[in-house]
Order: structure tokens, then C-alpha cells, then sequence
């Protein structure tokens, strides 16, 4: 493989072939084309979904501008997080620092808005320019009475994924704060889901089933209030995208508060949260009611997704996905649809993760971390896959390249979570694999 | 009403921008890059920048769009990126293979003091550059000016790299397209070979942002200006320069290293602009202006004056890039329409006499303004204290349309949610029919939508 960086070999292997383990949580090689993105763009995104919380970009204009309503995060009633507010540095703050700026800000937002809480986000600049941020934070916190949050977001400071665990941090200063709360004793918070196209309320709908409260969203349809009690709940159910596990495990240590892993994509895996969290509370009734749902959504669902799978058969998937866990759950819902996963890779993926993918793929799949287009043009190549399954980088190059494209990332329009995701699911493999529009390529 | 944080009440804003109406300097620079043949542009700075301007371009243009990155660590931020970026010229010469790399720095590059041009010359003695390979440079820190100025400063880096003045005259016009879509830079060169005019487009994105589907990827597509034109663009005989924000720096930088003399126009957008575009043209190739662009002239005017009863006195607000909207809003006067609000996140002292100029005696209740605080928050509060018939824009309008209720026409940078744009150009006679039907149509549409069932009839 010469047409890859050198130093990049050990982030690869075809399972089958390469006995060793793959290498990951590297940082990307200087020059490449990397698709990965920065601690604040990953702060931001977990965050972002807290929709009655002020978010204050601290930087130069373009990372704000980059992240204005950069997912489709759902909202059942307040809109404040959609709206782009920055302090648009500029030269002279760079030299003389963007303290003053960055109070006048907040204060002004805070009288106009009156959020219940407040999240400043220092970039890359800040870091260097060495702004108190969270002296300025303390300070407006003591005026406005509200807790106004500093999330350290240095984008140059890790990956995406550093940026998670900073986002966690900010939570966990929310959380505990409301003591005031007596929950039912079957209560969860759901973490680790953003309510993109509304899957959180798909999954608050089978919960409610189960007989389960819920305390708290984080971050998806998030509210401030909600997330200070959140400790008052007795178990955490922690999608597995990794990006909330850490405040997880705090809660655990702090609060004793358990967690489980779960994934909502595709049928085994939607049941199986379901099924954990019946039993976790060892009540039979639950139980009960969690057969049932299966019972009922599967019945409709199978024979929903025969013709799809019919048409599906056999065909070749590529995945480049941010989370390793959503891959996962990716091939394992591939299967179902008849269809296999050639190529595997992710951005941001753990030895773990990595182990758990090659154990489950067929010999000949490639897995790759932290990959660029020209890896993954050259991978469906050899290949031959039919479909790929990515983020917005990834599409048009999918589709340069003939190939049917779902998006698994922030541009969908359509859950992907639940029983009715996977539908929805089977209906876009099918739709872009099959689209008559391939056979005009010359 | 995703908008109802919006107050009415306009008060200054000292430390605040709500919903930019620009974006930063690199994507700009990365951007101009695009249209230079076999070029991978290069981010120096964190992995994050380049993410995000990778994403927003592609986006726009629904096309693959490359760039590479130094890939900050905190140690670089400490003790500077030389390092990196010397790496990053190595790996990306022997795996990407483009025959130029265009580097543009970031805040976080700026802000610690590295020196590209430097850097760049040390990779030069090391011998990282291979034979006939090249590496440009420009500096395009975010925290002054935006996109545009980034677009600016990259276009002038490769016109100070390349153009050379052989002495040796060539019948030939250089054209500084700005930053205008692809379709719009084959509507520039369609209009300049009407004209029998010799010319060298730079930049030009069109086959590399919107390539045709082969089932091939390729890295390099075939479009963009290639070493060899940029360089003869020094033994031209005068340089049309499109946008004083977007083109200008680069003319003058022609002009003083080559002594190519240069005229600025604006972008050619609507009819008054398209004329002095075509009248620069005919001066500088020393050609007189052809019936077949006469006659397009001709259809452009038929149609405004057909459909002038519907056109007059709508009140529209605009935002976007300076370069862009001065011209369409002098088309909007032109046709009686009058744009009322306008709103640049653009820096620039000659944005304000420009657009008085541009909007004469005929609009005096317009408002308009540029820079820091003049965002969409702004334009809002300006439409709630009194609403417009149209408003004219990036997708970012989207909002304020569906909160308020007002027919939109997109236009600008990004468009994200839209197709068109790359394909169909606004540029030219023809390209001022396109922004008609446009107007019309939204305007119509909502004129069927609305209007009592009495009087909703087949003719409008
Ligand atoms: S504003 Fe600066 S730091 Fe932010 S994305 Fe642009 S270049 Fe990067
Ligand atoms: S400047 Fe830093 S924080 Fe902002 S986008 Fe770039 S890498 Fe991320």
C-alpha cells in the first residue's frame, strides 16, 4: 500500500491478514488530509443540544460561524442554542487580550436572554493569548446569579474526542446542583444522546412503556434544571458514542450513581437497552412490558424490512464514521439487511472498540483509524463496495466515486435510532444502493 | 419561530456579534486555492480549522474538497509550527503528489509568530520542495478582515510567487475573477471569448468544483488556471480586476511587480455593472463590443421593463460580501426596487461611500452597514421595526424568512441547503435574467399563495 503515508501503516489492517493490533489515538501525521476535528468542535457539539443555556463562542469569528446550528439537535421548546453568539475577536484583542469583550458580552446576553445557564467556549487563540476565562466566568456568575460556565476547549489541545470529556466537566458542574428532587425509584438519565431528528423522543416513548422516568437528557432537548437533578436518578444509560462516558463514570463515583452502556441502532441492540435496563431494576412487570414492546415492534418490523433486504442481498458497505461504537452497531444492522461491511473505520476509536470491530467483521474487511479520502477511495476500490455510510466530507466523495451514500452523522434528516430508525435505515441503504441514477455513470 | 430571541429595539453592541455575517479569513484562501491547477491547499494551524472549512466548502459546492493540515499539537502552539509544517510539505509532496501547495496560516499560527515565508525558505534549502513543485504562502489571520480578505490575500500571494514580466508583451487580458461560483467563472470566460479577447482567468473553480459524475475520484481535477497562465499574466496588457475587496491587492500587485496596468471594476452582477464590465473588457483587449452581447443586453432589458410592474418599490434587505452586494444593489435601484437594509460582515472603510454612491437619492430610508456588528441580529431588528417585501442572501436568511414570513432569494456564500448556484451563474446580461426569475418567482409565488380567492386569477 505506497499510495499510503508510511507512518500511517500500523493504523490499518485487513482482519484475516494482519495478526497485530490496530494502532489508534494517535495524533494525525502533519500534512495529511485529515478528517478529523478539534477539541471546541467537540465540546460544542455535546453541549450544543442544552437548549435554554446561553452558548458564548470566545474566539475569532470563524469558529462560531462554523458551528452556528451545526446539527440538527432537536428542540421541544426554547431555540436559544441555535443562534450564533461570538465575541469576534479582533487584532487589538489579540494584543491587549479579550477579557473586558468577553464580560460586556455575557452580561449583555444574560439581561436580554435570561438563560437558566450560560456555556463560554475558549478556542485555539485564547489559549494562547492566556484570557481568565474562568476569572471572567466566576465573576459573571457572582452579577448574574447564574451559573456561567467555562468550557477549556483549546482546539489544538487533543482530538474531538478531548473535547467530549471537557464538555462532560462543564455538565458535571450542573449536575447536583437541585437537591429539591424526589424521583419514582425505576428513574434513568438518558446520556449521550443529541435528539437528532427527535430519536431522543422515540426513546422516551419506548422508556415510558418500560414504566421508566426519566430525569434527564444530556445533552439531547437538554434543559439547565434538568440536568442539576440529574443525580437524583438511579441508574445512567450512556449511549455508547463515547462522548458522555466520562461524566458517567463521575456520577458513579460522586453520586453512586450506576451506568450501562447501551446502543440504539438497529433491532438487537435497540432491545437489548431496553432488555439491560429491565433487568437492572429486577422488576418483572418491566421485564413484561419490554418483552412486549419487542415483541410487538419486531413483528411489525421483519417482515417491514424483507423486500429491502431481498434487493440488499449481498451487497458490499464501506463505514467512516466519528464514533467506533456507532460503527458497530453500523455492522451489526448491515447484517440484517443482508449486506456486508468491506471497510471499517472511525475517527476516533479505542483499542477496545477496534478489537470488538475486527471480532465481528469477516476475514478480508479493513479496518482503519483516523483515515483520508485518498485511503478511503483506494479501500472501496479494492473493495468493491456498493455502499458507503459517512459524514458530510464523505458524501460527496462516495458519490464521485458511484456509490450509494447514507449519512450517519449531523446531516441526516431521519431518526436512525429505535425500531422506526431502523426502518428509516433500510429505506436509505435501499434508496441510494439501488438509485437507477448509477447505471448512467460511464 | 426559532428567531424569538430577536428584539425589536436596536441598542449598540460593543463586544457582541449574534449570527456573523462572514466567516474567516482561511476558508477564503482555501477557496482561491481551488482554482489554481494541481494546487492542495494547506491549513496552518489545528486540525479543527480545516475540518470546519472542509465541511463548510463542501457543503456549498457539493463536491470533495481537499486540503491538508499541520495538525497543531499544544507543544506547536508553545514552541511554534516550523516543525509541522516542514513535515507536512514532505508527506504531502510524496503521498498527494499536487504540483503546488498553497499554505495559509490560521489565528492560532498568526497569534504564535510563525513566519510562513520563512518556514517555507527553510523547506526550500532542505530540498523539501521537489524540482518544479511549488509551495505559496499567505498570511490570513481570522481576526482581521473575513472570507473575502483570505480570498484576497491568497490570489495576490500567487500572482507575487508567479507572475513574471518577460518583457515580452502578450495579447492577452487578465481577468480577477473574485469570489464569485464556478458557473459564474465560465460565464466570465463565455463573455470574454464572445468578445474575441485573449484572457487568463484567475482564480477559476469551474471543473474543479463542479465536476462532472465519472465514477472516478480525482484529486486534481481538470479545471483551474494553470503555473503557466499565472505566470504569463506579468506580459498581459492590462488586467480587469472584479471587487475592490476580493481582486484589487492582487491588480496592484501585477502592476507593480510586472507593470500591468489594471482597471477595477465590479463583479459583473446586473445591468449597470455588466456594462462597465463589458465597456473594461472592449478597453482593455481593444476590441469593440459584439451584437451577440449587445443583443443579450437587449433580452436583460426587454424583461425589465415587461415585468417592471411588479418589480417597483418592493423594499428588499441583503447581506453578504461587499464585492457582491454593491453591484446587486445598484441592479436593485436600477430596476426600481428599493433595498433598504444591507448588511456586510466585511471590514472595509469603502463599503459605506460606495454604497451611498451606489444607492444615490433614490432609496433615503436605506440603512446600511459593515463590519464587526453589522450581522443578522442586526438585519432582524431592522426588518421587525419595519418588514421588507424580499430578502436577498446566504441560507443563514433562512430563518428570518421563515419567521417572518418574507419570500427569499439566496445568493452568496454559503448556500448550503440549495442547489444552482454552482451551475447557474448570476454574472453577465444573462446572469441578470437568472437573479429576475428568481425575485419574480418567489415574489409570485407568494403573491399566488396569499392573494383571496376572488381575486386569484391565471394571469397575475
Ligand atoms: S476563526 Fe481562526 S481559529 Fe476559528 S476556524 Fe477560523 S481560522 Fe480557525
Ligand atoms: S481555532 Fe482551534 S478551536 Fe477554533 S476551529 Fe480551529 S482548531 Fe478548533
Amino acid at each position: 500500500m505506497n499510495q499510503f503515508l508510511k507512518d500511517r501503516e500500523t493504523q490499518i489492517v485487513t482482519k484475516g491478514k494482519h495478526s497485530a493490533e490496530i494502532a489508534c489515538e494517535k495524533k494525525s501525521l502533519a500534512g495529511s488530509v485529515s478528517q478529523r476535528a478539534c477539541v471546541f468542535c467537540g465540546s460544542r457539539v455535546v453541549l450544543y443540544p442544552i437548549a435554554d443555556a446561553l452558548h458564548v463562542i470566545h474566539g475569532p469569528v470563524g469558529c462560531a460561524s462554523y458551528t452556528w446550528d451545526i446539527r440538527g439537535a432537536l428542540s421541544s421548546g426554547p431555540q436559544l442554542h441555535r443562534l450564533s453568539f461570538t465575541t469576534d475577536l479582533k487584532e487589538r484583542d489579540v494584543v491587549f487580550g479579550g477579557e473586558k469583550k468577553l464580560y460586556h458580552a455575557l452580561c449583555e446576553l444574560i439581561d436580554k436572554h435570561q438563560p437558566k445557564a450560560a456555556f463560554v467556549f475558549s478556542t485555539c487563540i485564547i489559549g494562547v493569548i492566556g484570557d481568565d476565562v474562568e476569572a471572567v466566568c466566576r465573576q459573571v456568575t457572582r452579577e448574574k446569579g447564574i451559573d456561567v460556565i467555562p468550557v477549556m476547549s483549546e482546539g489544538f489541545n487533543g482530538t474531538k474526542k478531548d473535547g467530549y470529556k471537557i464538555a462532560c466537566g462543564a455538565l458535571s458542574k450542573l449536575v447536583g446542583t437541585d437537591d429539591s428532587y424526589k424521583p419514582s425509584k425505576y428513574s434513568i438519565n438518558i446520556l449521550g444522546d443529541f435528539n437528532l431528528a427527535g430519536e431522543l423522543w422515540i426513546l422516551a416513548e419506548y422508556y415510558k412503556k418500560l414504566g421508566v422516568e426519566l430525569v434527564s437528557c444530556m445533552t439531547g432537548d437538554g434543559r439547565v434544571e434538568q440536568i442539576r437533578r440529574a443525580h437524583k436518578a438511579t441508574l445512567n444509560v450512556v449511549q455508547c458514542s463515547g462522548s458522555m462516558v466520562h461524566l458517567a463514570k463521575e456520577m458513579k463515583e460522586k453520586y453512586g450513581i450506576p451506568f450501562m452502556k447501551v446502543s440504539y441502532f438497529g433491532i438487537e441492540d435497540m432491545s437489548d437497552a431496553l432488555y439491560e435496563v429491565a433487568r437492572f431494576f429486577k422488576d418483572e412487570e418491566m421485564m413484561q412490558n419490554a418483552r412486549e414492546l419487542v415483541r410487538e415492534e419486531i413483528s411489525q418490523l421483519l417482515p417491514a424490512l424483507q423486500p429491502y433486504r431481498q434487493k440488499l442481498e449481498g451487497k458490499k458497505a464501506a463505514i467512516y464514521v466519528g464514533g467506533a461504537f456507532k460503527a458497530i452497531s453500523l455492522v451489526k444492522a448491515l447484517r440484517l439487511l443482508g449486506m456486508k461491511t468491506v471497510v471499517v473505520g472511525s475517527q476516533t476509536g479505542n483499542a477496545d472498540d477496534y478489537k470488538l470491530l475486527k471480532e465481528l467483521c469477516d476475514d478480508g474487511t479493513i479496518i482503519v483509524d483516523d483515515s483520508n479520502p485518498n485511503e478511503l477511495s483506494e479501500f472501496v476500490k479494492l473493495t468493491g463496495a456498493n455502499l458507503f455510510i459517512g459524514g458530510v466530507k464523505e458524501r460527496p466523495i462516495a458519490h464521485k466515486l458511484g456509490l450509494g451514500f447514507c449519512d450517519h452523522n449531523h446531516e441526516r434528516k431521519e431518526a436512525l435510532a429505535g425500531y422506526v430508525g431502523m426502518m428509516n435505515f433500510a429505506k436509505e441503504v435501499y434508496a441510494s444502493v439501488t438509485s437507477p441514477v448509477w447505471k448512467f455513470i460511464k | 419561530m426559532i428567531l424569538r430571541h430577536t428584539t425589536k429595539e436596536v441598542k449598540e453592541r460593543s463586544a457582541l456579534t449574534v449570527n456573523p455575517a462572514k466567516t474567516c479569513q482561511p476558508i477564503g484562501a482555501m477557496y482561491a486555492a481551488l482554482g489554481v491547477h494541481g494546487c492542495l491547499p494547506h491549513s496552518h494551524g489545528s486540525q479543527g480549522c480545516c475540518s470546519y472549512h472542509r465541511s463548510t466548502l463542501t457543503r456549498h459546492y457539493k463536491e470533495p474538497v481537499m486540503a491538508s493540515t499541520s495538525s497543531f499539537t499544544e507543544g506547536s502552539s508553545v514552541f511554534g509550527g516550523q516543525a509541522n509544517l516542514l513535515q507536512a510539505i514532505d508527506n504531502i509532496f510524496g503521498i498527494y503528489d499536487p504540483d503546488i501547495i498553497a499554505v495559509h496560516s490560521t489565528c492560532l499560527s498568526e497569534t504564535i509568530g510563525d513566519d510562513l515565508g520563512q518556514i517555507v525558505g527553510k523547506a526550500k534549502d532542505d530540498g523539501k520542495i521537489p524540482e518544479g513543485k511549488h509551495v505559496v504562502q499567505a498570511s490570513t489571520p481570522s481576526y482581521v478582515g473575513s472570507h473575502v480578505t483570505g480570498y484576497a490575500n491568497m490570489v495576490e500571494a500567487f500572482i507575487k510567487y508567479f507572475s513574471f514580466n518577460t518583457n515580452e508583451k502578450i495579447r492577452q487580458v487578465n481577468l480577477l475573477s473574485g469570489w464569485v461560483e464556478p458557473s459564474d467563472m465560465r460565464e466570465i470566460k463565455r463573455i470574454t471569448e464572445m468578445m474575441n479577447i485573449k484572457s487568463v482567468l484567475f482564480p477559476d473553480t469551474s471543473d474543479v468544483l463542479d465536476t462532472p459524475m465519472t465514477g472516478k475520484y480525482q484529486m486534481y481535477p481538470k479545471g483551474g488556471t494553470t503555473v503557466d497562465e499565472i505566470v504569463s499574466m506579468g506580459n498581459s496588457m492590462k488586467t480587469v480586476a472584479m471587487g475592490e475587496w476580493c481582486s484589487k491587492k492582487a491588480a496592484i500587485m501585477l502592476d507593480n511587480k510586472c507593470k500591468v496596468p489594471f482597471s477595477l471594476t465590479d463583479i459583473p452582477i446586473g445591468l449597470s455593472a455588466t456594462d462597465r464590465f463589458v465597456q473594461a473588457l472592449s478597453t482593455a483587449g481593444k476590441v469593440s463590443i459584439p451584437d451577440s452581447i449587445s443583443e443579450e443586453r437587449g433580452r436583460l432589458v426587454d424583461v425589465i421593463t415587461d415585468m417592471h410592474q411588479y418589480l417597483y418599490g418592493k423594499r428588499v434587505a441583503l447581506w453578504g460580501d461587499p464585492d457582491t452586494l454593491l453591484p446587486l444593489v445598484e441592479f436593485l435601484v436600477d430596476i426600481d426596487m428599493k433595498p433598504v437594509y444591507i448588511v456586510s460582515g466585511t471590514p472595509g472603510k469603502a463599503f459605506e461611500k460606495r454604497m451611498a454612491e451606489v444607492l444615490g437619492e433614490k432609496v433615503p430610508e436605506a440603512k446600511f452597514k459593515n463590519g464587526p456588528q453589522a450581522d443578522m441580529f442586526l438585519m432582524h431588528q431592522w426588518i421587525k421595526e419595519e418588514p421588507v417585501d424580499l430578502l436577498i442572501g446566504n441560507t443563514y436568511g433562512k430563518y428570518i424568512s421563515r419567521d417572518e414570513g418574507i419570500p427569499f432569494v439566496r445568493m452568496g456564500f454559503p448556500i448550503l441547503d440549495r442547489i444552482g448556484h454552482s451551475y447557474f451563474p448570476t454574472v453577465g446580461y444573462s446572469g441578470a435574467i437568472r437573479i429576475l426569475e428568481k425575485m419574480l418567482g418567489v415574489l409570485m409565488d407568494r403573491q399566488d399563495a396569499t392573494a383571496p380567492e376572488e381575486s386569484f386569477e391565471l394571469v397575475m
